[in-house]
């Protein structure tokens, strides 16, 4: 009975680290999109960039999650 | 198609059947925590969910996976074997239904593989080695995984959305949502809907309608993605309510967290060759993100019973699944007499749910036994240690819900 701890923990790590970094990934873009609210100027600008660079990269992961199932 | 026989015809529409109950039990992993926490509507939950579903049912067609893993010795298996083994699943699927227990359905499909096969060619057939590293492992695995994922994610967006208003955030964390959910309902379309497929294109085989080897033809694969967008769609109301409420109370960042992990360790587990099932994990992350909460609790008394019924989940399936391959193995007789049951059972165990009406209006109270329920020992431990909530729940656990009639206790 052979089991593959390898690929346990493969999948254990890699989700573990998937998901922490998505949550927070996600979590900054969302308080990036509330402070541009409070913000002014400047402030509100790198607050909203730096938001939409966060759901930017939360789209491509959601979009290599898509790649995994289709391929 | 001409030479489809009654049995083959038999075992073609069970198949789609227990595509059926996989649909309607397997909803809840997806959306149970979206339509908790208030991101979706039931409705267009569970609407979204069997779309998805369908379009994940022709995504890919991968034949070469077995249908028992590896569980069974497959060159034996004839069409009555088949039917045996999902009448054992189906049973179990509905009666976990019944209860409102997250199951996993794949694994009632290898209970009741097991559970035929010993009936029909003995003990020896049974591979014991796959047994435990692609069903008892698993089990234990995938909650733990999800689990501690979502619990890490869960605490850290509480870290980092501290100082922000819970208002503005809940739309952000809605959509968020809504996107994991819908990743989670795509992959369940392509994983399970093939298990059908491939169970119909054995049966195929078996009977000799199509050669070995060959794919799954279009309107098998029409057929099982129609039939898990059908179960999904009606959405199993009653697994849904504990999944989403009846173990843990969810806020949107925690409910975010959750779908984020369990739709990770699904597509991570299923690319990197040790593959988890979709419900252990989804309850798992569930639970998790219930504890990454300070002052969240998760109901003991709820995980126990569904830890059980996890348990229960192999032997149950297989011995439904072996009495029937016994009868049926006794002729053409014996096939109409467990047809007849299976239709019976299922009459009766809906009879039974018409008690006590789950569906999309209700879906969202909590259900019997969850409001007054004392403090268990790990809660308890747990509270000893941490400080005091810093947000409520949308339902406390400590106050008894207030317009809840009492409830006649879960069966």
């Amino acid at each position: 009975m052979k089991i593959d701890w390898v690929a346990l923990g493969s999948v254990f790590g890699v989700s573990l680290v998937a998901t922490v970094a998505l949550v927070a990934l996600f979590t900054l873009g969302i308080i990036g999109l509330t402070k541009q609210e409070s913000a002014e100027g400047s402030g509100a600008v790198l607050a909203r960039t730096g938001a939409y660079a966060c759901f930017a990269l939360c789209v491509a992961a959601v979009s290599f999650g898509i790649y995994l199932i289709v391929v | 198609m001409e030479h489809i026989t009654l049995l083959l015809a038999i075992v073609i529409v069970t198949a789609l059947v227990f595509d059926f109950t996989n649909g309607f039990h397997d909803t809840a992993n997806a959306m149970a925590t979206t339509i908790s926490t208030g991101a979706m509507k039931p409705k267009s939950a569970v609407a979204m969910s069997a779309v998805l579903n369908l379009v994940g049912a022709f995504l890919s067609v991968e034949v070469a996976k077995t249908i028992s893993s590896g569980l069974v010795d497959e060159s034996g298996i004839s069409p009555e074997v088949i039917f045996a083994a999902l009448v054992g699943a189906i049973l179990w699927n509905l009666m976990t239904w019944l209860v409102g227990l997250p199951s996993s359905s794949s694994h009632a499909l290898m209970g009741g593989l097991i559970g035929a096969t010993v009936a029909s060619a003995g003990f020896s057939a049974v591979n014991g080695g796959v047994v435990v590293t692609k069903v008892l492992i698993p089990a234990i695995a995938a909650p733990l995984v999800a689990g501690i994922g979502a619990m890490f994610a869960a605490k850290l967006t509480y870290r980092i959305g501290r100082n922000t208003d819970d208002k503005q955030t809940a739309k952000g964390y809605r959509a968020g949502q809504i996107a994991s959910a819908g990743l989670v309902s795509l992959a369940h379309g392509t994983n399970d809907a093939q298990k059908t497929m491939g169970i119909i294109t054995l049966a195929l085989v078996a009977g000799n309608v199509v050669a070995p080897g060959s794919n799954p033809p279009l309107w098998v694969i029409v057929s099982a993605g129609l039939a898990i967008a059908l179960g999904t769609y009606l959405g199993g109301w009653r697994i849904i309510r504990t999944m989403g409420k009846g173990l843990t109370d969810l806020q949107p960042q925690q409910g975010f967290a959750a779908q984020t992990s369990a739709a990770s360790v699904i597509l991570a587990s299923s690319n990197l060759g040790f593959s988890l099932s979709t419900t252990h994990s989804c309850s798992g992350a569930v639970m998790g993100a219930g504890l990454g909460r300070k002052g969240g609790v998760v109901r003991w008394s709820t995980a126990t019973r569904m830890f059980v019924a996890w348990g229960l989940t192999l032997p149950a399936a297989g011995l439904v699944a072996a009495l029937s391959e016994f009868v049926t193995k006794q002729g053409d007789w014996g096939v109409a007499v467990v047809a007849v049951f299976l239709v019976a059972s299922s009459l009766a165990i809906w009879i039974v749910s018409r008690r006590q009406v789950v569906d999309h209006t209700n879906v969202n109270e909590a259900g019997e036994g969850t409001a007054d329920e004392p403090p268990g020992v790990v809660t308890t431990a747990i509270a000893a240690v941490t400080p005091p909530p810093a947000g409520e729940a949308t339902s406390p656990v400590s106050t008894p819900a207030e317009s809840e009639p009492a409830r006649p206790a879960a069966v």
